[in-house]
């Protein structure tokens, strides 16, 4: 190594987020990673996991390995750490409501690879607040969740030392439509709750504060405009240090050192000229890296495709060498904070500050963050913000390179083949990790496992930690299903506001080019109303365990605005409860979103109940990430129309499902 | 449409037909309002006037109304009953859209046939009812053992719930004193049974649940009420208190008996047939048929007489037609 590469910082950790299929086929892909100069690995599971069921749930039908790795037991952690010596990775999770027990598998497995468990290093995602405000993988009811979070961090202060217990997502406010001040004051927000509630707790000693502090990271999203990105990441070193010293007594500056990894935005990624997106990456990469004094810790980069479908490795192979190329090509690493003492940067941070705080306020005001969740104030916020961003889009006033300007492009070489150009997991998958339940099920000690459940139904009603008889109940070979199902009869289930009834789309409205349109529209459906007799009646479904409901959101919104009635029953739920909610309720269109790939299972299933229902003329529309394939095969076997990330004008969509409507009627 | 065949589906709680029936109701074309009177009329005769429960449940937004008929309806079918339900939405009054969310509060087994849920936006009708509401309880009692009507509001509405339901429950939550100030200053009418929703709320429910007896006993003292209503304490998050007020409307219908019950009906019929003629030919027509007063006597009377409530005010109606 040359000498001035020495004086060189050290590089961030590098990422990419991966994991589908099966826990074998996932340990194959870690490896490759790994020899490829990967320096950590990233969990990504599949939603059943996620939510809690087996791979044999009626909910878990067509999710199996569909956007991560299915890990339904002890032996399948095995398997995904096999020849990967788990002592020396540093593994983050992508898991929430389930990550006690993800947390207990691996702890359990790396015992059985004889690993100093206190030297584990990694970190569970474990941000339940984000989950019912967007992502959807929450199982229990707030104050249960924030308990269990609790539960993890205590756990983990004193038995795995360097392990982040939780990190604190604002991501997935930004994708839900957050704008940074909101980004900013939610994750915030969302830190002083679990903190609060650890001090109240008694699990841990006062002084141990620092300690909880010092292991609480953050995970942030960076979007396209990369210069109030970085005023933002600046803002929330300056918060959290404030905020941890003053509120919390932290006195060591070490403890209060803001932590943060990275993803950068896929919300603004698109289906057209995707290969632009690897400019977008690039460029909202850079918003978390320049500033030394604000640099993320762990940055994983999306692929330029993942608006098309899952990427495949060498997608992922072009994300990581991006990263490298910046952290080993250019001069980077070389140089102190290149922002120190810009007035420019300073006065905009400044500003960011100021309007967190106010929205901190407000929400604390309101009782504060479990309250304003619980009662959907956020919620509704974030809907509202993503409407007025599509709506911008929509109208032009904000540009998208490629989607609402300079649209005209050459044939592109990179998506000839479409089909070629995206991963499809095997469909095969789902039936033989259920035949691998099955067998793992027959093959255990029952009387073990009815112990181990037993015990920790009553730790969990008796308000002790969950760890202990969590990793207990890895070792005696319980499923996550059973764990899972253990802790839904002594919590409860929980189902989150969708933040749609009481959102109001003011803002989107403003511009007179919207405002026309919506007339128009408004007078079509009256038009539909006189013809049909009554008021159209569109049924928004999202069937499945996907929680990515921004999609669905705005469509519910958009289509009570310009005049239908719209029944919005939220996320998760199955085909049999869509059929029976769109016959009790008479509909005349049903729209469906699916985001996890499960659409070739689940959108059949729709169709077949729907005939058998004796309603299969109410027309079926679809919208996700479908991949141009499957979208053709579901037209011919009856879907009515077919929308992905390309087809961003609502008011095109709303027409469609008003001219189906009326079409089915006569 | 056959009706006869239709009635008989929705007589036999065929879901399918019990759908296709509520469209029909729902429907505001003039031209199917003749098919609507027939399948009412249809589906009256042969019924006893005081067959099956309906109970509306009422009250102000926030409250947990949805989820408590959620378990009230859970707690019903597990004694074995049918029940049909009909949530009432609000609409946006510019665009004529509305989102109708009850039913993601639910969560009911999408499998079981005895138990149903419509729900239906309000259109600008005043009142907290869709206009629709009358029709769409006739249906479902036809089909289900109990049909259970849940509005939003509070003040005027509960007249209007009076007409569609045999029993009135009226929903409040801890701390809610605006509601007692209503019933205090008799802007409210009294509702058959009071439910403190959200006792998990723990003292602060009690103390709501005390306050409410103490203004009804009051009113009582001054002649104003009548009867002895309970206030019942519910948990719809805990469960709790749901099979004391599944027992008490089983009270309330017993209490009212027969005559009551049909008497109630007929006064709700009567109030209905003249609000749908109203809608139907406008003040002028109905100053045309000899006012308001005479109007609603001769519909009154004809309901009394067994005459199904569409189906007289629709003569009426076509009296207007011909003479203009």
């Amino acid at each position: 190594m040359s000498k001035e590469a020495s004086k060189r910082d050290k590089p961030w950790i590098m990422r990419t987020y991966a994991g589908h299929s099966t826990a074998k086929a996932s340990n194959e892909l870690f490896r490759t990673n790994l020899a490829k100069g990967q320096t950590g690995l990233s969990v990504a599971f599949d939603l059943p996991t996620q939510t809690g069921y087996d791979s044999d749930h009626v909910l878990a039908r067509g999710e199996v390995g569909k956007v991560g790795v299915p890990i339904s037991h002890i032996g399948d952690m095995r398997t995904l750490f096999d020849q990967i010596p788990i002592e020396k990775m540093n593994t983050s999770m992508t898991i929430n409501a389930t990550a006690p027990w993800l947390l207990a598998l691996y702890i359990a497995a790396a015992e059985e690879q004889g690993a100093d468990t206190r030297k584990l290093a990694g970190t569970t995602q474990n941000d339940l607040m984000k989950e019912y405000l967007s992502r959807g993988t929450y199982i229990f009811p707030p104050a249960a969740s924030l308990k269990l979070t609790t539960d993890v961090i205590a756990f983990t202060v004193k038995n795995v030392p360097s392990w982040n217990p939780m990190n604190v997502c604002s991501y997935h406010l930004q994708e839900a439509g957050a704008t940074p001040a909101q980004e900013l004051a939610y994750a915030l927000l969302t830190a002083m709750t679990i903190l609060d509630s650890v001090r109240a707790g008694g699990q841990l000693k006062q002084e141990d504060i620092g300690a909880v502090v010092e292991r609480i990271s953050f995970f942030v999203n960076a979007g396209i405009r990369f210069v109030d990105e970085l005023c933002k990441m600046r803002a929330f070193v300056r918060l959290w240090d404030e905020i941890t010293k003053e509120r919390y007594g932290v006195m060591d500056a070490k403890q209060r050192r803001f932590r943060y990894g990275v993803q950068v935005n896929s919300l603004g990624l698109t289906e057209q000229q995707p290969e632009n997106n690897i400019m977008r990456i690039v460029l909202e990469m850079l918003a978390v890296t320049l500033s030394k004094d604000a640099r993320a810790r762990a940055v994983q980069l999306p692929a330029w495709n993942e608006a098309l479908g899952l990427p495949r490795p060498w997608d992922q192979q072009l994300s990581l060498r991006t990263q490298q190329i910046l952290a080993f090509e250019s001069d980077l690493l070389e140089h102190g904070d290149i922002f120190n003492g810009s007035v420019v940067i300073e006065a905009r941070v400044n500003e960011l500050i100021a309007e967190a705080k106010k929205e901190i306020d407000d929400i604390n005001s309101r009782g504060g963050a479990v309250a304003a969740v619980e009662a959907g104030i956020i919620k509704q916020r974030l809907v509202e913000s993503n409407a007025t961003r599509l709506s911008n889009i929509e109208n032009g006033s904000q540009t998208v390179i490629g989607l609402n300007a300079f649209k005209e492009t050459a044939p592109s070489p990179l998506t000839e083949n479409l089909d070629g150009a995206i991963m499809v997991v095997d469909p095969k998958v789902e039936n033989a990790q259920i035949e691998a339940l099955k067998k793992w099920r027959a093959g255990r000690d029952e009387a073990k496992v009815k112990a181990a459940l037993d015990e920790l139904r009553r730790s969990v009603k008796a308000g002790e930690n969950v760890m202990p008889p969590s990793i207990a109940a890895a070792k005696a070979g319980v499923t996550t299903g059973e764990w899972a199902s253990a802790l839904r009869e002594t919590l409860g289930e929980y189902r989150a506001p969708t933040g749609v009834a009481s959102a109001t789309l003011g803002s989107a409205r403003t511009n007179p080019k919207s405002a026309e349109e919506v007339e128009k529209l408004r007078a079509r459906l009256g038009q539909l109303e006189n013809k049909l007799g009554r008021r159209p009646r569109l049924l928004v479904g999202k069937p499945g365990l996907d929680g990515h409901s921004n999609g669905a959101e705005q469509i519910a919104l958009k289509a009570r605005d310009v005049g239908f009635e719209v029944i919005y029953e939220g996320i998760r739920v199955t085909p049999e409860q869509i059929v029976a909610s769109a016959l009790e309720e008479g509909v005349n269109v049903i729209g469906l979103s699916i985001l996890s790939g499960s659409h070739l299972e689940l959108v059949p299933d729709v169709l077949k109940r729907l005939k058998e229902a004796g309603i299969g003329n109410v027309p079926v529309v679809l919208g996700g990430i479908i991949p141009d394939s499957d979208g053709k095969r579901l037209l011919e076997q009856g879907v009515a129309r077919v929308y992905t990330p390309k087809d961003f004008e609502l008011n095109t969509i709303m027409r469609d499902l008003a001219d189906l409507a009326e079409r089915a009627a006569s | 449409m056959d009706i006869v065949e239709l009635a008989r589906g929705v007589r036999a709680a065929d879901k399918a037909a019990v759908s296709r029936a509520l469209n029909l109701i729902e429907n505001k074309r003039p031209d199917i309002e003749r098919q609507m009177a027939q399948l009412l009329s249809e589906l009256a005769r042969g019924t006893a006037e005081d067959h099956g429960h309906r109970v509306g449940l009422t009250g102000p937004p926030g409250v947990g109304k949805s989820s408590l008929v959620a378990v009230l309806a859970r707690e019903l079918r597990s004694r074995g009953r049918t029940v049909g339900i009909v949530a009432v939405d609000p609409s946006s009054m510019r665009s004529g859209g509305a989102l109708l969310g009850d039913r993601a509060r639910m969560a009911f087994d999408p499998q079981d046939q005895g138990l149903f849920v419509r729900s239906l936006a309000t259109q600008g009708a005043l009142g907290g009812l869709a206009h629709a509401t009358h029709a769409a309880v006739e249906v479902l009692a036809a089909a289900y053992d109990l049909v259970l009507v849940e509005t939003v509001g509070v003040g005027q509405t509960e007249i209007a719930v009076t007409h569609v339901a045999d029993s009135v429950v009226l929903v409040v939550q801890p701390g809610s004193g605006d509601v007692l100030q209503f019933l205090k200053a008799g802007v409210m009418e009294i509702p058959d049974l009071l439910v403190v929703n959200k006792a998990d709320h723990g003292p602060t429910a009690a103390r709501a649940a005390s306050d409410l007896k103490s203004a009804l006993s009051t009113l009582r003292q001054v002649g104003a009420g009548e009867g002895d209503q309970q206030v019942i304490l519910t948990s719809a998050r805990d469960q709790q208190g749901v099979d004391k007020l599944a027992d008490a409307i089983d009270q309330h219908r017993q209490d009212l008996g027969a005559d009551g019950i049909a008497s109630r009906r007929r006064e709700g019929h009567a109030a209905w047939s003249v609000d749908w003629l109203a809608r139907r030919v406008g003040t002028l027509g109905i100053e045309a048929l000899g006012g308001l007063e005479t109007v609603t006597t001769q519909l009154e009377e004809a309901v009394h007489n067994g005459e199904p409530a569409l189906a007289a005010a629709q003569s009426l109606a076509d009296r207007v037609t011909l003479s203009v």
